[in-house]
């Protein structure tokens, strides 16, 4: 399957890219595109573990399921107000 | 039933009378509860002082996060009105990043709504700062 990785903030800084594209094999879930993450973008790893993640703009867990299309979000601690 | 509210995100100055004026109009309003989160003058371990805070959002998820915080809050209390403006880009030093507005029949509850509001931003909406200091340097604000 084929989704799209946005981020933000210090991992947008590191990454030096707002968007990528990723590929994963059917059934992967957030944890496994986490994985697939700090392999493709080493200098962003070190967030990704106390980052949150959204998938189609609501927080979900590192178990949910991916599908092909998704939209999914690193979001790492936030900071508004 | 939902009462009006108004969310928005805006790289521009909030306009605070307006804010008001909008939870203001309503005439079983008793109470109105404005908060205001401005930028604060700080200095760095390094002396320098800071200029102001550049704050960044996803936009499509905290508009859509702002408009669950203003249905639950409706939920919580009988609020007559909500606003909740936050402000993207660079907020200079004690201007508004952001501005809670609410009006209810009685002010208990425009108290209390009101800062369940901004506590509930802070923790969960998908807005990020960074400091901007005298320097030029730059540090993200990424609470533990």
């Amino acid at each position: 399957m084929h989704i799209r990785v946005k981020f933000f903030a210090i991992v947008k800084e590191r990454a030096g890219v707002g968007e990528v594209p990723l590929d994963l094999p059917d059934g992967a879930n957030v944890a496994a595109a986490e994985a697939a993450l700090k392999e493709k973008i080493p200098a962003i790893a070190v967030f990704l573990g106390r980052a949150a993640y959204a998938l189609n703009r609501e927080y979900v867990d590192a178990a949910t399921l991916l599908h092909d299309g998704d939209e999914l979000a690193v979001i790492p601690p936030v900071s508004g107000g | 039933m939902s009462q009006p509210t108004w969310i928005q995100l805006l790289t521009t100055p909030l306009d605070i009378a307006r804010a008001i004026a909008y939870v203001s109009d309503v005439e079983e309003a008793g109470g109105v509860c404005v908060f205001l989160g401005t930028t604060r003058a700080e200095r760095s371990r390094s002396a320098q002082e800071l200029l102001a805070l550049d704050y960044e959002a996803y936009s499509e998820m905290a508009l859509k996060q702002m408009q669950q915080l203003a249905v639950e809050a409706q939920k919580r209390w009988p609020l007559l009105r909500v606003v909740i403006l936050h402000r993207l880009g660079r907020v200079p030093i004690s201007e508004a990043s952001v501005v809670i507005a609410v009006s209810s029949p009685h002010r208990g509850e425009a108290f209390e709504a009101c800062r369940w509001i901004i506590d509930t931003l802070k923790k969960d909406v998908a807005i990020w700062k960074k400091e901007v200091w005298t320097d030029g340097s730059g540090t993200w604000v990424h609470p533990q």
